[in-house]
């Protein structure tokens, strides 16, 4: 069972959730879909809102949970405000991604899957963002970075 | 708008055709290599030197289009109806591109890669490709319906429609021979005979576009480049298998694809091509997309059915088929997007048609993604059969200077590295998966000499065990021990008898597995080791000749063979080369750590990776 994150401000404003979960049908169809607006909307999926989500939609708490637990891009603690992706797709690997990652976990301070304590940053990874014929690339939020190398990793705005 | 039958569908595209003569388009390659190299900031630029020069809009027109394909030199422009192709292009060219190119149709030579002859094809890496998929890319406005329409768009749905009918349609698409292009290559036209007798309604048809394979981005290439045609196939299959619904799903990473889809999917809609009574007729079917939520075993068929009805994406054992009872029990039928976008090329062209291209048994197209250390790499459509050395070594150009071709890698997770003896192959279905590889999703990595057959297969078995539903046992269980021996091997901790080991547990795996991914995840293993038993049997020793396993290997430059350059010098962020300027270099072995950055910068050859304990 998924615990709440003892980190995570829940003090979410969630005044905005009943228009959200609203703008879809209570179907059980709907469940990966607004799972995934809620994800967008707070950047993570607050305790609260999975709940509502439940009832809204009428199916047990247990496999909203599950659901929400299968899948890689929701998550139940809140991401950092900028997501650094780094691809870790076929092309990446064999042009230096894993020592690339390492860098960028040193230069961050966290591991992959980690958000800073300040909440600036989330490094996490991908599988392929199709710019193979660049890399190794990183992604700044939607902006991808390729060729990357010592040099040019320096110069990224983190 | 709507179109009510098929005169009005005929009469829009004729107006279309009569368009000025005289209009030109720039057109910006939008794909996500080019994206990646900055083509929205060119857009940008273009747009705004256009505007500045007071070309006439309506006129001189600018606009992204699908993947060109050539991604390594991107960002790349097309100019229409010229055709003259520009690669490399800053958004500080836009004023000159602006005023020569799209003003007065003329070539800019410093931007042109051949400008002896300036279209594409004249390249070797165009010149043995078949753009059927692709087609469109470069000619049309993925986002603008009636640049499909103006380019035969529309014209298969109506020949079934009004012509052939559901039967017939059918028929083509059976006799057409065409095999799934999502990786099984399953006959289509078995799939559809086999919904023909099932019950239910509503009927389902569903489009893969999942893309799971971590290299690779051919269906996204298709979703983002001519989207319509993948709504157009679906329509088609609906009428011929009386289908009511249609769902794409797409990869949760493709927003672009999404928005494209969804925008293709409302233009028909409005133009009654989607809907009720479609073109007046009593066929009605509507068609939506769902995103899926980062999870490689929801392209996995009945993974994605459970997926699309709100549950985990894991699947099931397939004791009752998808055409009897598939999404919410209901029959359907599921093919891959590029599957689907064959479908009005054949509907409308005939099954002979199709047959003449390609190879016995495997005809048509397939759209690659070559990758890895070839001097070429991007997008590409051949016809299935060609050689893999075509691939390699005249698309792809070989591989890099100085470097030896060691394997391809084909089929991404579920595929196999073949040796130099593949290049001989014919690249399709069944020869592939012959040779322990397989074709997948179209995915090809081309390996040299420096990359190493044992990281490979760790690569994918790693990936395969964080991918694993955990749903049945030996998937569950046997992946992460396949992963353990793996990293084992080239870390340096490798024990003798590994490679049996390994051997011996992947082919258990391949029996015992319940769906396609615990079946195929030994196929990257065995390959390699059937290809490269060798390079396993020293790692287990502690040796990696590729010098890709950290501390595996120690560098010695052949002093007979090195040029005194000092490239190696220059990247070892160890400072392990020593030798002054003009002089020969060497390297201290004890400093190394192991990154291999000298022996990918050396161009002469002149760096081997050699054995630790041959190194005094
Ligand atoms: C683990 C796994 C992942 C798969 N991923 C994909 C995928 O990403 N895209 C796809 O089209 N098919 C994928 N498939 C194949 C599908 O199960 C199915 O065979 C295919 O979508 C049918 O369409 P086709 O016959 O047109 O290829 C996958 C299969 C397995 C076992
Ligand atoms: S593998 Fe990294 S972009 Fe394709």
């Amino acid at each position: 069972m998924p615990k709440t994150n003892p980190g995570a401000p829940e003090a979410v404003d969630l005044t905005g959730l009943r228009g959200l979960l609203e703008s879809r049908p209570p179907e059980a169809r709907e469940l990966l879909p607004l799972l995934r607006d809620i994800q967008t909307r707070y950047r993570h999926l607050p305790e609260e809102a999975v709940r509502g989500l439940s009832e809204y939609l009428g199916l047990p708490l247990a496999r909203v949970y599950a659901v929400s637990r299968f899948y890689k891009s929701l998550s139940r603690v809140p991401k950092g405000e900028r997501l650094v992706k780094v691809c870790l797709g076929t092309a990446c690997h064999l042009r230096g991604a894993p020592a690339l990652l390492e860098a960028l976990e040193g230069k961050l301070g966290l591991a992959l899957g980690e958000t800073g304590k300040d909440g600036r940053f989330t490094l996490e990874s991908v599988n392929c963002v199709g710019a193979c014929a660049l890399a190794p690339v990183v992604m700044l939020d939607d902006e991808v970075h390729g060729k990357l190398n010592d040099e040019s990793l320096a110069d990224l705005p983190l | 708008m709507r179109f009510e039958g098929p005169a009005a569908v005929a009469a829009r595209r004729e107006e279309l055709a009569r368009k000025d003569p005289d209009v030109r388009t720039l057109r910006v390659c939008g794909g996500p290599g080019c994206l990646a190299s900055g083509s929205r900031e060119l857009l940008a630029a273009l747009k705004e030197a256009a505007v500045a020069s007071g070309l006439d809009p309506a006129k001189r027109r600018i606009s992204f289009t699908g993947c060109l394909g050539l991604c390594e030199r991107g960002p790349l422009l097309e100019l229409d109806p010229e055709g003259h192709f520009l690669r490399g292009v800053a958004p500080s060219d836009a004023a000159e591109v602006v005023g020569t190119a799209l003003g007065e149709g003329k070539l800019v030579p410093r931007l042109s890669p051949n400008p002896e002859s300036p279209e594409k094809e004249s390249l070797e890496f165009y010149g043995p490709q078949k753009r059927l998929i692709m087609r469109r890319f470069g000619k049309i406005d993925p986002e603008s319906f009636d640049d499909y329409l103006a380019t035969g768009g529309y014209e298969a749905l109506v020949i079934s429609l009004f012509e052939s009918g559901p039967a017939e349609t059918l028929r083509r698409v059976a006799e057409s021979g065409l095999r799934g292009r999502g990786g099984g290559g399953f006959p289509a036209g078995l799939k559809w005979k086999a919904m023909t007798g099932a019950k239910g309604t509503p009927r389902y048809v569903l489009a893969n576009g999942d893309e799971g394979d971590p290299g690779a981005f051919m269906n996204r290439s298709l979703m983002e480049g001519d989207p319509l045609a993948v709504v157009e196939g679906l329509t088609i299959g609906a009428f011929a298998l009386g289908a009511e619904r249609g769902i794409i799903y797409v990869r949760n990473e493709y927003p672009l694809s999404v928005a494209r889809l969804e925008k293709a999917i409302a233009g028909a809609r409005a133009r009654g091509l989607l809907g009720e009574n479609i073109l007046g007729t009593d066929f009605s079917f509507d068609l939506s997309v769902t995103e899926g939520g980062g999870a490689f075993v929801c392209g996995e068929s009945t993974a994605l059915m459970a997926s699309i009805e709100g549950r985990e994406g894991t699947p099931r054992v397939k004791y009752v088929r998808s055409t009897e009872a598939g999404l919410w029990d209901k029959p359907t039928v599921l093919q891959n997007v590029e599957t689907w976008a064959n479908v009005p090329l054949i509907a409308a062209n005939g099954p002979e048609w199709f047959k003449g291209i390609g190879a016995k048994g495997n005809p048509g197209t397939k759209v690659f993604s070559l990758a890895g250390e070839t001097r070429n790499t991007g997008l590409v459509e051949l016809p299935l059969g060609t050689k893999v050395g075509v691939l390699v070594n005249v698309v792809g150009g070989g591989v890099r200077k100085g470097r030896r071709f060691k394997a391809i890698q084909s089929g991404g997770p579920s595929g196999g590295c073949l040796p130099e003896s593949a290049l001989e192959l014919p690249l399709d279905f069944d020869h592939l998966t012959e040779a322990g590889a397989m074709m997948g999703s179209g995915g090809i990595i081309v390996m040299d000499d420096l990359s190493c057959p044992v990281d490979v297969a760790r690569y994918f078995t790693g990936f395969l065990a964080e991918e694993s539903c955990g749903k049945c046992v030996p998937c569950r269980e046997a992946l992460p021990v396949l992963r353990e021996v793996l990293s084992d091997l080239t870390r340096g901790s490798g024990r003798k008898g590994d490679t049996d080991f390994l051997e011996k547990q992947a082919g258990l795996l391949k029996e015992t597995a319940l769906c396609g991914l615990g079946q195929s995840a030994a196929n990257p293993v065995l390959s390699t080791i059937r290809h490269f038993r060798e390079e396993y049997l020293e790692h287990e020793s502690g040796y990696c000749r590729s010098g890709r396993c950290r501390g595996l290997y120690v560098p010695v430059i052949d002093p007979g063979a090195c040029r005194a350059c000092g490239s190696c010098q220059k990247v070892c962020p160890a400072g392990a080369v020593g030798g002054k300027k003009k002089e020969k270099r060497t390297v201290a072995a004890g400093k190394c750590v192991g990154c291999g950055a000298c022996l990918k910068a050396c161009a002469f050859f002149a760096i081997r990776a050699e054995r630790k304990e041959h190194v005094g």
